[in-house]
């Protein structure tokens, strides 16, 4: 059976039309990617459209592309100009930037690219292992427990999403609002459409998102007058031959830097709205704490290159582990593609794997193809951005809104999706600019129909609504939705407030008893064990003294994000 | 006395409108006799909550002052806002348009004002905003017409399909 959905995801994923739309989208993701104001997320969004009349496979396939080739696109324009092309790629800079400059462009490139490709590959291997596993966990899942994952989804996004909780959870709220337009799925009743027979069908998930991300994101582009004029990049750079093999051996020399930043960004990807922006910096904090020379970094030290280049595109197949094997979207691109799923009826859940397995191993192979073809790319697409960077802002902005437009239409051939497309275009630029977070609103709009859902299910099996705290999954994630809502909070205070000593310590006793009342061994065991590291911590904080953490460990990585 | 109005809390105040509007609204929606969950019971799950996330921000924005750089009147407002509002109008104006003018026509004259207005509004410049808006939209519009087989709307003056 595995052979067989192997072989057939291979003939599927090694056509010679589904090569060429990789090739396509990984050069379109290393070329976006690399443009700064341009998100990886946008360069998804706008793939969205050609999607349509491709298969299932070819549709994700392309966009696997986009997505691998935008986490790798980010370091050419930051290590050769000091800009990073994308979030993901901010650290990178740190040392990218300064190795370059001293006269190494080539071996910085070349470390960047190598550590891109092992660190995706490394998760790619973990996507394999971790996605059916983790599906086998999900199988468990009752519509109590679902609806559960999901407000821990969103809860979790507001937290990490936005400086204000309650901004937040606000936008998660309106997305979640969004979603409930037009016909319930579950009675098949008309909502909110204020006698506009268009809104009986509710909006489409596609020009939400496309309104709410690539249309305000391009107006944000354009805001100053001025600095839309000027071309994108005015710093001037040089293509530079890539110095593979200095690169690799430097690569094998840091290689448990290299494997371990790769963990971070995994495990990053797996949280639901972490992304690539966290990874990266995570990653580089934890190099220079663990580097025997840590005063070398932001010198042009390979460590500083390895670390945020390793963990942001393994933050990819940690997010993909999340979306396959639960359903979940790991972060907002993710969203999209859950979004991609469900043009091609394709429903996304813990059974996706076992119902789908063609398409989830064309997945797999898709996302470990992708790395190969970026570094195949990455020299002609660095010339390439030499020249898209001289292009002014407005000329592209002016273009790609048209470029929404046709392709929105292109969905359901109606004129109805061009308005969806404005009035969420105007939507996510006014909240944007009053500090809304857009990622908790698009997980809302995604993860919406799935909530109501499963609450209607869990209701109409039965009345008892206790059971959405005495069912050991749907407890635990309450129990971890409350402590990621608490999160800002301890973040904010971790260096002034005593209480903060005891929000990792009463974390892992919290989830201590939905442990112990799982089946099994292995949970009761970790059970056991989180309590002995609960005590052990206290332990520690009780021997120093219940002292608060010095200023500079954690508050470090808050300075490199704002960075 | 200082004044406790900002951003925050007018978009605090914005919502619980909203809110207000929808909550009414939810009491339209119809009632079955079927199912165990009714429509209306989610939406008003999600008011409720948003409703109290609203006030909750409305209480955060009124115990701070505004911050630097905001207010400054609507001229300041519509200067710092000028390029957006720029596309949104224009954007408005291809949508209404669209039956008549059609994709294409429509599309090549929204790209080209939105790059003439955008650039300066220079002449010697109009040339090439014209070459890149006939190029661009005529390669998007070849695409999805002979490619993706859709049928884009051709509008009256052209009447393409």
């Amino acid at each position: 059976m595995l052979i067989e959905n192997l072989g057939g995801a291979f003939s599927e994923v090694f056509s010679l039309g589904n090569l060429m739309l990789m090739f396509l989208g990984v050069s379109a993701g290393l070329i976006a990617g690399s443009i700064p104001g341009f998100t990886i997320t946008m360069a998804v969004v706008l793939t969205l459209p050609f999607t349509f009349g491709l298969s299932a496979v070819e549709g994700l396939a392309t966009m696997i592309g986009v997505f691998v080739g935008g986490l790798s696109g980010g370091l050419m324009s930051g290590m050769l100009t000091g800009i990073p092309g994308t979030p993901s790629s901010v650290a990178t800079t740190f040392d990218g930037f300064p190795m370059a400059r001293g006269g190494r462009p080539g071996l910085a490139l070349g470390i960047g690219i190598w550590s891109s490709f092992f660190g995706g590959i490394l998760s790619a291997c973990l996507l394999v292992a971790l996605a059916p596993q983790l599906a086998r966990i999900g199988l468990e899942f009752g519509p109590w427990d679902y609806f559960a994952l999901v407000l821990f989804a969103l809860t979790i996004t507001a937290s990490l999403s936005g400086e204000n909780l309650v901004k937040g959870v606000i936008a998660g709220l309106l997305g979640l609002l969004v979603a409930t337009i037009g016909e319930d799925e579950v009675n098949g009743v008309a909502r909110f459409d204020f006698g506009v027979d268009a809104l009986r069908q509710g909006f489409a998930f596609l020009p939400v998102l496309v309104g709410l991300f690539a249309f305000s994101q391009l107006l944000s582009d354009v805001r100053d007058v001025a600095a839309a004029r000027r071309p994108l990049m005015e710093k001037s750079a040089q293509a530079v031959r890539v110095e593979h093999l200095k690169a690799m051996r430097q690569i094998f020399r840091h290689w448990a830097q290299l494997v371990r930043s790769a963990l971070i960004g995994t495990f990053t990807g797996i949280l639901p709205a972490a992304g690539g922006s966290i990874s990266n910096i995570l990653a580089y904090d934890q190099a220079k704490k663990a580097s025997r020379t840590p005063e070398a970094f932001g010198s042009g030290t390979p460590e500083g290159i390895i670390a945020p280049e390793s963990s942001n595109n393994a933050t990819a197949g940690g997010a993909l582990i999340t979306m396959m094997a639960l359903g979940i979207p790991g972060d907002v691109v993710t969203a999209v593609m859950l979004g991609a799923l469900l043009i091609h009826n394709v429903q996304p859940s813990p059974t996706f794997i076992s119902d789908n397995p063609q398409l989830a191993y064309a997945i797999f192979v898709a996302f470990f193809l992708a790395h190969f073809i970026m570094i195949a790319m990455q020299a002609v697409c660095l010339r390439a951005f030499l020249l898209v960077v001289r292009v002014p802002m407005y000329t592209l902005a002016s273009v790609i809104l048209l470029y929404c437009a046709i392709g929105v239409f292109a969905l359901n051939n109606v004129t109805f999706d061009i308005w969806t497309l404005f009035v969420f275009g105007v939507l996510g630029y006014v909240l944007k600019t009053l500090g809304f977070p857009l990622a908790p609103m698009i997980l809302g709009v995604v993860l919406g129909h799935v909530a109501e859902l499963n609450l209607s299910r869990a209701l109409a099996i039965s009345d008892d609504i206790s059971l959405f705290v005495t069912r050991p999954w749907a407890l635990f994630f309450l129990v971890i939705s409350l402590f990621s809502a608490a999160f800002p909070w301890y973040q904010a205070r971790r260096h002034e407030a005593r209480w903060t000593l005891f929000y990792f310590p009463a974390f892992c006793v919290a989830i201590v008893l939905p442990l112990f009342l799982m089946e099994g061994v292995v949970r009761p065991i970790l059970a056991g064990a989180l309590l002995l590291i609960a005590a052990f911590t206290l332990w520690r904080h009780q021997q120093a003294g219940w002292q608060l953490p010095p200023r500079g460990s954690g508050a470090e990585v808050s300075q490199l994000r704002e960075t | 006395m200082q004044t406790r109005i900002n951003r925050d809390s007018v978009s605090a105040v914005f919502l619980l409108l909203f809110c207000g509007v929808f909550i009414a609204a939810s009491f339209e929606i119809e009632t079955t006799n079927y199912g165990t969950l009714q429509s209306s019971v989610w939406p008003q799950i999600i008011l409720g909550v948003l409703s109290l996330f609203s006030l909750l921000l409305l209480t955060q924005a009124l115990r701070r002052p505004p911050a630097a750089g905001e207010g400054g009147g609507l001229v300041a407002w519509l200067r710092r806002y000028r390029n957006p509002l720029i596309c949104y109008a224009l954007f408005l104006a291809f949508l209404v348009s669209l039956p008549v003018l059609g994709m294409l026509l429509g599309g090549i004259l929204f790209v080209l004002v939105m790059l003439t207005i955008l650039g300066g509004g220079k002449l010697a410049q109009l040339p090439l905003h014209l070459v890149i808006a006939v190029v661009s939209v005529g390669a998007m519009w070849s695409i999805f017409t002979f490619a993706l087989g859709v049928f884009l709307p051709g509008g009256i003056i052209l009447n393409l399909q």
